[in-house]
């Protein structure tokens, strides 16, 4: 008998057990490891940051660490470290996700005061991405309410991106209409009408719009634009500048509860902090997010365009714990807007 | 069983709905398997290697592999006592227990995995006093092998069932008579009975442990090089223009559900005509 029961069981065995064996056995430990939980477009600048402050770690302390990074839409993140993963640092989209953490008492609720310039040590801003030569001549925010124009951004409730998309919109239309909240939320809700698909975080957008070739125009992070354009080619996709934008500012904070636990407080802090350095901003501006400090912003100012920007504390939207409980809360405007 | 030669239909409807099917299973099947291979292909052979041998795709591979191995021993042994209670046994309650292992079937993945979120978060019924005491299970490989249990637990039951429930006991009962022991009738009545039938559900528990995406994503917190499965290392590849990597990746997968094929037509023959 050529293929018996036995000479099945004995190969899925030896396979079984075999296996794995052929894998690598853990890649050797390093003396530090830390867990970076970041957002969706930051997969590029930690790949290379963590590069460069592990060479810097060991070159200070002689000792060596290891820099793990999970990465998704940015709420959703947030959701993960409060269910237990075990972030040492938390680098999110927006100020509110890592208030959601505070609350359930990972870290402090004044964390955004503990690092300079509200712990955000990079900024970015929301732009329009559209197909090369904009043929459905796309400007500002008003050409995205036009019927016939798909536009692509994920969905506010679980992305950051989406929230600064969004709420840029809003500010717009407020700015439009003389702040008249109804006339506001009416022009969400035909902008909404444009959407034709809702990605869970802002890189899943990204290639639905590049990749898939779905939609007219992506609304997306300014450094995620650039992204798509070195990606793919300039030839592409052009950036259009809205006549109106909001200063995004993500930030970053070392989770007191899982540092304290695992022994890992000095190195967090070290990492956060070498992001505000002159090595660390001028990574951050290769990879498209505006540096904070003035000298390297200097350099880059050919690259970054000048635009008229809200922030997130203007009256209008009041600061992320208001525009949070107003716009992306259970039954909130995103909720009435979007469901009929 | 319907005799060919005897035919309904004339010979060109009959032609055109064999044509029909052999184009649903060209565009949908074979086009997409083969277009995986060409993308994984894409740079040759040395990116396709590079891509299989990064230490994130590698950890992925390893970690996948010890997930299905676990997941794939313990629904074997689990699946083997509930095939057994269920057709050697009368006991009240029995319908409702094979309903039971139908299940994770009809649960959606993403739901399941939910459920031990809620279970084992930190947030949850059990994670805080786990976490205090060390034990991590979600974002760790314990809650993505729990996970992939819970969504492959009924593919060996579902197998055996049938064929145990159409043997009956009579052979067992006949060995008992004999002075046979417990163990001893398992292993020289039940098992060979029930061994290609048994195989046929451990390939497919397999194929689905090694492919399942949507619980494990639930419960993986998404660290490279450490809870990343291989399906989930396909889509972060994916996701970092890395199309060529995220293929050659995903082209393990597609080449592992050509052996499961194979693999399946070969158990099919031993199983003669017994099932399906």
């Amino acid at each position: 008998m050529s293929f018996s029961f036995k000479h099945a069981a004995a190969a899925a065995l030896i396979a079984a057990v075999a296996l794995p064996l052929f894998a690598p056995l853990a890649a050797q430990a390093a003396d530090v490891s830390l867990l970076n939980v970041s957002y969706d477009p930051t997969r590029e600048l930690y790949q290379q940051y963590n590069k460069l402050f592990a060479q810097k770690f060991q070159k200070d302390t002689g000792k060596t660490i290891e820099i793990k990074a999970s990465h998704g839409g940015s709420g959703k993140q947030a959701r993960s470290v409060i269910d237990g993963l075990e972030a040492d640092v938390v680098t999110l989209a927006l100020a509110y996700d890592i208030d959601a953490i505070a609350d359930k008492g990972f870290l402090d609720k004044d964390w955004q005061k503990r690092l300079p310039d509200n712990s955000s040590p990079y900024t970015s801003t929301i732009v329009f991405l559209v197909r090369k030569g904009n043929p459905k001549d796309i400007k500002d925010w008003n050409d995205l309410v036009k019927p016939g124009v798909q536009v692509i951004t994920p969905n506010p409730k679980t992305s950051g991106g989406a929230r600064w998309n969004y709420l840029a919109a809003y500010a717009y239309a407020l700015k439009q209409n003389n702040g008249d909240e109804a006339k506001a939320k009416d022009f969400l809700k035909a902008l909404f009408k444009n959407v034709p698909v809702l990605d869970t975080g802002a890189r899943g957008s990204t290639v639905t719009f590049t990749e898939r070739g779905v939609g007219d125009v992506l609304l997306a992070w300014e450094n995620e634009a650039f992204l798509s354009k070195k990606e793919f080619g300039d030839d592409k996709f052009d950036i259009v500048i809205p006549s109106l934008s909001i200063l995004a500012e993500p930030p970053v904070a070392i989770v007191d509860k899982n540092v304290d636990r695992k022994g890992t407080r000095a190195a967090a802090e070290a990492y956060l902090t070498f992001l505000y350095s002159k090595e660390g901003q001028k990574l951050a501006a290769e990879n498209f997010y505006r540096p904070r400090d003035e000298e390297v912003a200097r350099q880059f100012d050919k690259v970054f365009p000048q635009l008229n920007l809200v922030t997130i504390d203007d009256p209008a939207l009041g600061g992320w714990r208001k525009a949070q409980a107003t716009h992306f809360a259970d039954g909130g405007v995103f909720d009435q807007i979007y469901s009929n | 069983m319907s005799d060919p030669s005897i035919r309904s239909e004339p010979t060109a409807v009959k032609w055109a709905i064999i044509g029909a099917a052999a184009l649903i299973v060209a565009l949908l099947v074979i086009l997409p398997l083969i277009n995986v291979f060409a993308q994984a292909f894409s740079k040759g052979w040395e990116a396709y290697a590079a891509a299989l041998v990064d230490p994130d795709a590698l950890a992925a591979i390893e970690l996948t592999l010890i997930v299905t191995v676990i997941s794939v021993a313990a629904n074997t042994a689990m699946g083997l006592v509930m095939a057994w209670a269920i057709t050697k046994f009368a006991f009240p309650g029995k319908s409702f227990l094979i309903t039971l292992i139908d299940l994770p079937f009809s649960v959606s993945p993403v739901v399941a995995g939910l459920a031990f979120v809620l279970l084992f978060g930190a947030q949850g019924y059990f994670g805080p006093w786990l976490i205090d005491n060390g034990w991590k299970i979600i974002f760790a490989w314990p809650g993505i092998t729990l996970a992939t249990i819970f969504v492959t637990f009924p593919f060996v039951a579902r197998e055996l069932i049938p064929l145990m429930q159409e043997q009956g006991t009579t052979e067992e009962e006949a060995a008992v008579t004999l002075g046979a022991g417990g163990w001893t009738v398992f292993r020289r009545v039940t098992l060979p009975n029930i061994k290609w039938a048994l195989l046929y559900g451990v390939l497919l528990c397999n194929a689905r442990a090694m492919g399942e995406f949507g619980a494990v994503s639930v419960v993986s917190g998404h660290v490279r090089g450490e809870t990343n499965t291989i399906p989930l290392q396909v889509e972060i590849l994916y996701n970092e223009y890395q199309f060529q990597a995220s293929f050659a990746v995903a082209s393990l997968l597609a080449f592992l559900a050509i052996v499961t094929l194979l693999a399946k037509s070969l158990l099919e023959a031993r199983l003669g005509g017994h099932q399906r």
